[in-house]
């Protein structure tokens, strides 16, 4: 069996949005199926609500919302039919008119679920992870598919369902969705948890580490910009015609760039100089990670305050 | 602003009772299967179809006091695997493909209120079958033994639940256009030579004796000796038992979630 997860560690707290961060295949939605209880781990420690998942019984379950990446939902089913069934699975579940009204719904209540465009069955499905008012939402890739607008919509429910003191751990490829939503970062690479904080401190610790900026610009394909490189400064052509300089840059680095252009005659049709994202640090963090000698994973979810080290 | 959330409740979250969820998921399912279109011509129109085609042809003759009495019972056995192989396994392999199990099992309902929703669902489905099947073949004359009724009824139910776990098994090991493959061609071997309609001594010796070891065979013999002749075959019953309890161990092993 291929080794996903090797080395994460995370703690999702009470009224937290709690996100693992990563790129496609990195260990996340492995990791919060663990936490569900949905895949059998084979080392490491697992605590839902203080018990282990694997032998959840229908208690811990009602207490633990869970939307699927896949969505889970039956296709031949009609959304607000299939909400009114899953309700029934909880002795006091939300009324499903006010959350269907307030997830928007009722616009496709008629239309099957095969019908339905992706950012459709993601409401759905986040609605049926909601129906019995859980304490701790598992919620993997919730923006996936999603318009602007409903992203504003499902974002500002995140943010509620936070503020009423539930756990949501969330994955995500995604920054602008990290950076927006989340109380806490796990950024995830290859299985093991590479940094954690808040995305000011990422954002901090990355630039103390002196990474730096980039400085993009589109031009002629073709030009030499050999001159523009120098220890700790990289440059590259992305794709004909796109530049990139990336690294320690410092005043010395925009001024050569601007003789350079200036000698040869030539007015770039873009330049555009940028400072670290959450993204350069994904990569930068990524890349320096070295394996870890003593791989010892461990999740808790929904976790107080109080009960922490 | 919290405070007039939809989520700042006084009761807390909390799974409905046992019964109730499993209730639930059979009527939730056995309803979904009625609205099937393809599932409703093998659950009902095939079997009423195999009915009248027994009854007007001489194929029964001899093996009972009239053609509907003996076909009755066979056409009864088929119901059952009309609905809880072919129909549960086609719907099961399906539902994991969408990732409808894996969802279901991180509610309070859970993968073993699951399996026995679909059981539900089965049986529920079977009785309105049965119902069917019962008035029309009463009204071709049927007249079936009266103390058979009652040895009929459990059987119909381990046939069932054999079936069932027959399909599981496939719909849970192989892709969902696999299980739709093997299902349907199994219900139309098993129907045409599987002794579930026809009394294994219509085939050869060799085929016969195959037809008897078979779940579809078993189950067809048992349910005719009970409901033509009003007896319990011993032999059937261990036969389907064996099946029942092997197909729901390799079901309970073999069966991937996901």
């Amino acid at each position: 069996m291929k080794r996903v997860i090797s080395n994460i560690s995370l703690t999702a707290r009470f009224g937290e949005v709690t996100a693992l961060l990563g790129a496609n295949g990195a260990g996340k939605t492995t990791t919060i199926e663990c936490a569900q209880g949905l895949q059998r781990r084979t080392g490491g420690t697992v605590s839902l609500l203080g018990r282990d998942p694997e032998t959840a019984d229908a208690t811990l379950r009602a207490r633990a919302g869970v939307m699927l990446q896949d969505g889970g939902l039956p296709p031949a089913a009609k959304p607000v039919a299939l909400l009114r069934h899953v309700a029934r699975m909880f002795a006091n579940p939300l009324d499903v008119d006010t959350l269907v009204d307030r997830l928007g719904i009722g616009d496709f209540a008629p239309t099957t679920i095969r019908r339905l465009s992706g950012g459709q069955k993601q409401r759905v499905s986040l609605a049926a992870s909601l129906l019995g008012n859980p304490d701790v939402l598992f919620l993997d890739e919730p923006s996936a598919g999603l318009d602007p607008q409903s992203r504003n919509m499902v974002f500002e429910l995140i943010r509620e369902l936070r503020d009423t003191g539930k756990a949501i751990i969330l994955t995500t490829h995604l920054l602008d969705d990290a950076q927006r939503l989340a109380d806490h970062v796990y950024i995830v690479n290859r299985g093991e948890t590479v940094a954690d904080g808040t995305v000011p401190e990422l954002l901090s610790a990355a630039t103390s580490a002196q990474t730096g900026r980039t400085l993009t610009f589109e031009a002629d394909p073709g030009l030499d910009t050999s001159p523009l490189a120098r220890p700790g400064v990289t440059v590259e052509q992305t794709r004909p015609g796109s530049y990139r300089l990336s690294g320690a840059l410092e005043p010395g680095d925009v001024r050569r760039l601007g003789t350079l252009l200036a000698d040869r005659g030539i007015m770039p049709t873009s330049l555009h100089l940028a400072s670290q994202s959450l993204e350069d640090v994904f990569l930068a963090i990524s890349a320096e990670t070295s394996p870890e000698p003593v791989p010892v994973p461990s999740v808790r979810a929904g976790v107080t305050e109080t009960e922490l080290p | 602003m919290s405070t007039s959330s939809l989520f700042v409740r006084d009761t807390p979250s909390a799974p409905a009772p046992l019964v109730r969820r499993v209730l639930a998921q059979g009527v939730y399912e056995a309803s979904t299967m009625l609205r099937n279109g393809e599932q409703l011509v093998l659950m009902i129109i095939l079997p009423v179809l195999g009915l009248v085609a027994l009854a007007v042809t001489p194929v029964l003759d001899g093996f009972g006091t009239s053609r509907v009495n003996v076909a009755v019972p066979g056409i009864l056995a088929l119901c059952a695997l009309s609905t809880a192989f072919t129909g549960q396994g086609i719907a099961t392999g399906f539902d994991r493909r969408y990732g409808v199990l894996r969802y279901l099992a991180t509610t309070p309902l859970g993968r073993a209120g699951l399996i026995a929703g679909k059981v539900i669902a089965v049986l529920a489905a079977l009785v309105i079958q049965v119902a069917i099947i019962a008035v029309v073949a009463l009204f071709m004359g049927w007249r079936p033994n009266p103390a058979g009724l009652l040895i009929g009824v459990p059987l119909l139910v381990l046939g069932a639940v054999t079936f069932t776990a027959l399909g599981l098994l496939i719909a849970g090991t192989v892709r969902p256009e696999a299980t739709l493959a093997i299902t349907n061609l199994g219900w139309i071997l098993l129907a045409a030579v599987g002794g579930i309609i026809l009394p294994t001594a219509k085939y050869s010796a060799t085929m016969g004796t195959i037809a008897q070891w078979l779940p579809s065979g078993a189950l067809g013999e048992a349910m005719r000796a009970a409901l033509v002749h009003g007896r319990v075959d011993v032999f059937a019953v261990f036969i389907l038992l064996g099946w029942g309890i092997l197909c729901s161990a390799a079901a309970i092993k073999w069966f991937k979630w996901n």
